[in-house]
């Protein structure tokens, strides 16, 4: 499969290399020594049972965690190098260019959706405006960033289709609207790497054809700086798994079990096994399987 | 009475009593029961509660009963919850009447005892004041859900109008001290009324804008002041050098408590910041040696004219007096009506800043922090420096509003900064409407004003007030003006889509 896309660059060093990241909540192992890589311009999507632990990877990610074992290395275009694991979790977002989205959509819902895209903006227009001291009075160089800005936000609302509702408060669109707009918004901070935790879910099909269209969009254009965004996604829905994503990774009970193109990971036995449950005779124990022969001569 | 059997006859009851107006009749028997149930728990409740009291005697403490109190609070509860009955069903119009005759009577007629006075009126007033709201609103045959509406869009309108309100405001604020109207007891109220809209304001950054509730707020008013008093006290330096400085330190107290505190959240956070508070005012009582303890501080100087003239009649060395350096007559006026001035531009300050700020990217972090906390961090807005900044700017405009509340008052000590202090600031705020700037006006001349204004009533004005604090937060939970505008649009407001945003 990744032979006919043209775009993928596999000679390229990875964008984020995940190296034997484990995660324990005191008992619990959610993640267990689970490696993988992603590449810039290409999505890699991440799937697994309910519970597999693909959100708590996430989190690990995009620094609302902090992994207790494993390396999380994102390598920029210009060649520059995060460990994101040693950085607190606002920093990751504001100078690694990780971005992300929610499972449950946590949009500024009382601010109107134009707001949201800018507020995603801050950093940079925060320097624009002299953090608030030349914005306060009224230097001319805040002004301009601040177009921008809007600039910015327009294009992305373009892309996601929402520029007539740019002023409408963003707690007021619809389902699949506050979506993409989350994406928007999420893309509004310039990203090296997007994470999508189940961007799909709640979406009628119609919607998530549109979503589909955008996540490929993204993963082909060019940024500004001439390099390629890398997208990273949680998804329950196959259907847009299998259609968009270059790369799949496939987490079980925190462990990776399957790691490839989709028509590999597909056809992985161990994967059918996850996902459909395991064959009786293969599964049990030997020992196991003959006490259950006996107990049934018995009855 | 009536007759369990008879009761039961009307298993519907419930139901179409809580429709007014859906069917003419009216249950008599039930409501009747229902009235001499709640009674009968009066009558429980009130017989060790009311009716028995402990006198001093000589031979020791004794008991004494009070029939006439227990009688009366029965046939209060009684006719109370008869007169609810019948409203629920359809008879508000008539309960009203009788019951204003009730309160009328009552208030008029010459009563054989206090306590059936108090009875009527009380009595008669709760029960008019329940009919007239059912009667109001079964007039306009409005929903809960409509009035919300209805309101909304009043405070939309209000918000909207307030472009041109705002200046209108600023200029009768400004020329009021020029009209032969204003006296001596209407500037104080005056710079009464200005000082708690600044205060107002300055909470609306940390509460309105960030989101974080604040129950502390007045610790920072209290380091304004306490700042240029002892920095007169000690050094003798002026107003005009202490107010920047008492913003100063007040900003830094800000930082200093913010530090430990902005990791918690929610109601942890109200809670420390209410310690904060008291911790406060606690230092101030205890620390004799330094800030005079309960007694205070007196002899605050008072502000000069930016230092060039004085108020008094006789200038103190190096000073030239105000009114002659003006050419006036001598009124002691002069500095009450310079105060006035200060307080209103001191307020306009913060007015604009906030007013300004939300513009820039700092006030739009802010509010986004209010909206959701966890989303900020995702796009890497470092969410502590913000909170932080937010809390040392709105300690620093309290910082300005206590060292003017020194200077005023030539006296500061502790009492002037209690809890209840805090209290009625943040109450301005959420009564206004979180976030609102005018409403913050608006609450103040509710909260400050009316009580101001009707002292005569001596404490009924507290018990008033305390009724019209519930009264808006069951009508109007989010404050009286909570309404937002974007701050920035893409279309100027012109397409149907931002004017119909899904009201």
């Amino acid at each position: 499969m990744s032979a006919v896309m043209p775009h993928t660059t596999m000679n390229d060093k990875p964008l984020l290399s995940v190296e034997h990241l484990t995660m324990r909540f005191g008992g619990l192992v959610a993640n267990n020594d689970v490696s993988f890589e992603a590449r810039a311009g290409e999505i890699t999507a991440l799937i697994g049972p309910n519970g597999a632990g693909k959100t708590t990877l996430f989190n690990c990610v995009t620094g609302f965690y902090t992994p207790t074992v494993g390396r999380l290395t994102l390598r920029h275009p210009q060649g520059k190098e995060f460990l994101l694991e040693r950085m607190p979790g606002y920093r990751i977002a504001q100078l690694a260019g990780v971005a992300r989205t929610f499972q449950n959509i946590r949009l500024f819902s009382g601010m109107s959706v134009l707001e949201n895209l800018i507020v995603a903006q801050h950093n940079k227009l925060m320097r624009a405006s002299g953090f608030a001291i030349a914005g306060l009075l009224g230097l001319p160089g805040f002004r301009k960033a601040e177009h921008e800005a809007v600039e910015l936000a327009k294009y992305w609302l373009d892309r996601v289709r929402l520029t007539e509702f740019a002023d409408w408060e963003a707690g007021n669109l619809p389902y699949g609207a506050q979506r993409r707009l989350e994406i928007a918004r999420a893309m509004c901070t310039e990203p090296v790497l997007l994470c999508l935790d189940e961007p799909a879910a709640g979406l009628n099909p119609r919607e998530s054809g549109e979503l589909a269209e955008i996540l490929t969009f993204i993963r082909d254009v060019r940024t500004p700086q001439g390099h390629r965004t890398g997208v990273l996604l949680i998804e329950h829905d196959m259907s847009v798994v299998m259609r968009i994503s270059d790369h799949v990774v496939v987490l079980d009970y925190g462990r990776k079990i399957s790691d490839g193109d989709p028509e590999h990971v597909k056809n992985d036995p161990a994967v059918i096994r996850a996902y459909l449950g395991e064959d009786e005779d293969e599964a049990l124990p030997p020992e196991v399987a003959a006490d259950l022969n006996l107990a049934q001569k018995g009855a | 009475m009536t007759t369990p059997s008879h009761a039961q006859s009307h298993p519907h009851y419930h139901i179409n009593g809580k429709r007014p107006g859906v069917g003419p009749g009216v249950n008599w028997a039930a409501t009747i029961k229902d009235a001499g149930l709640a009674a009968f728990v009066a009558l429980l409740l009130t017989v060790p509660l009311v009716g028995l009291r402990t006198v001093d005697r000589p031979t020791g403490l004794g008991i004494e009963a009070r029939p006439e109190e227990v009688i009366a609070s029965i046939v209060l509860v009684f006719f109370g919850r008869l007169g609810l009955g019948l409203i629920r069903q359809g008879m508000a119009l008539p309960v009203l009447i009788l019951a204003l005759v009730c309160a009328g009577v009552g208030l008029v007629l010459p009563m054989p005892t206090q306590v059936l006075r108090l009875v009527l009126v009380l009595g008669g007033g709760v029960i008019a004041l329940r009919a007239a709201m059912t009667v109001a609103t079964g007039r306009s045959k409005l929903s809960q859900a409509d009035r919300d509406k209805r309101m909304d869009r009043i405070a939309a309108k209000v918000q909207h109008a307030s472009r041109y309100i705002g200046p209108v405001a600023v200029v009768f604020a400004a020329i009021l001290p020029m009209t032969p109207l204003a006296d001596r007891m209407l500037l104080d109220i005056g710079i009464l009324l200005l000082t708690y809209i600044m205060l107002g304001w300055g909470l609306n950054i940390v509460v309105g804008l960030a989101g974080l509730l604040d129950l502390g707020y007045v610790a920072f008013y209290a380091v304004g002041a306490y700042s240029y008093a002892l920095l007169a006290h000690y050094f003798g330096l002026s107003f005009w050098v202490c107010l920047p400085l008492a913003g100063l330190l007040a900003a830094c107290s800000g930082v200093l408590l913010g530090f430990p505190v902005l990791r918690l959240r929610g109601d942890y956070f109200a809670i420390v910041t209410l310690g904060f508070g008291e911790i406060i005012r606690i230092i101030l009582v205890n620390w004799y040696q330094f800030t005079g303890g309960p007694n205070g501080i007196s002899g605050i100087p008072r502000p000069s004219f930016f230092g060039i003239a004085d108020f008094s009649r006789t200038p103190a060395e190096g000073m030239a007096a105000f009114h002659e350096l003006f050419g006036l007559e001598f009124s002691p006026l002069h500095r009450i009506v310079f105060l006035y001035y200060l307080i209103l531009a001191l307020a306009l300050v913060v007015n604009l800043f906030t007013l300004r700020v939300r513009k820039l990217p700092l006030g739009r972090a802010w509010e986004a922090l209010r909206e959701d906390d966890i989303a900020c961090a995702s796009l890497g807005i470092n969410r502590t420096n913000m909170k932080l900044a937010a809390f040392a700017i709105a300690a620093m405009f309290g910082g300005f509003a206590g060292s003017f509340f020194a200077t005023r008052q030539g006296f500061i000590s502790p009492e002037s900064f209690t809890f209840i202090e805090s209290a009625i600031i943040l109450a301005i705020v959420v009564l206004g409407g979180m976030g609102s700037q005018i409403g913050v006006v608006v609450a103040t001349l509710l909260v400050i004003g009316l009580p101001e204004a009707f002292r005569e009533l001596a404490d009924y004005r507290m018990l008033a007030f305390g009724a019209g604090m519930v009264v808006i937060m069951l009508w109007r939970p989010r404050g009286l003006l909570a309404h937002r505008d974007p701050t920035i649009l893409l279309h100027g407001g012109k397409t149907p889509a931002a004017t119909g945003a899904a009201k």
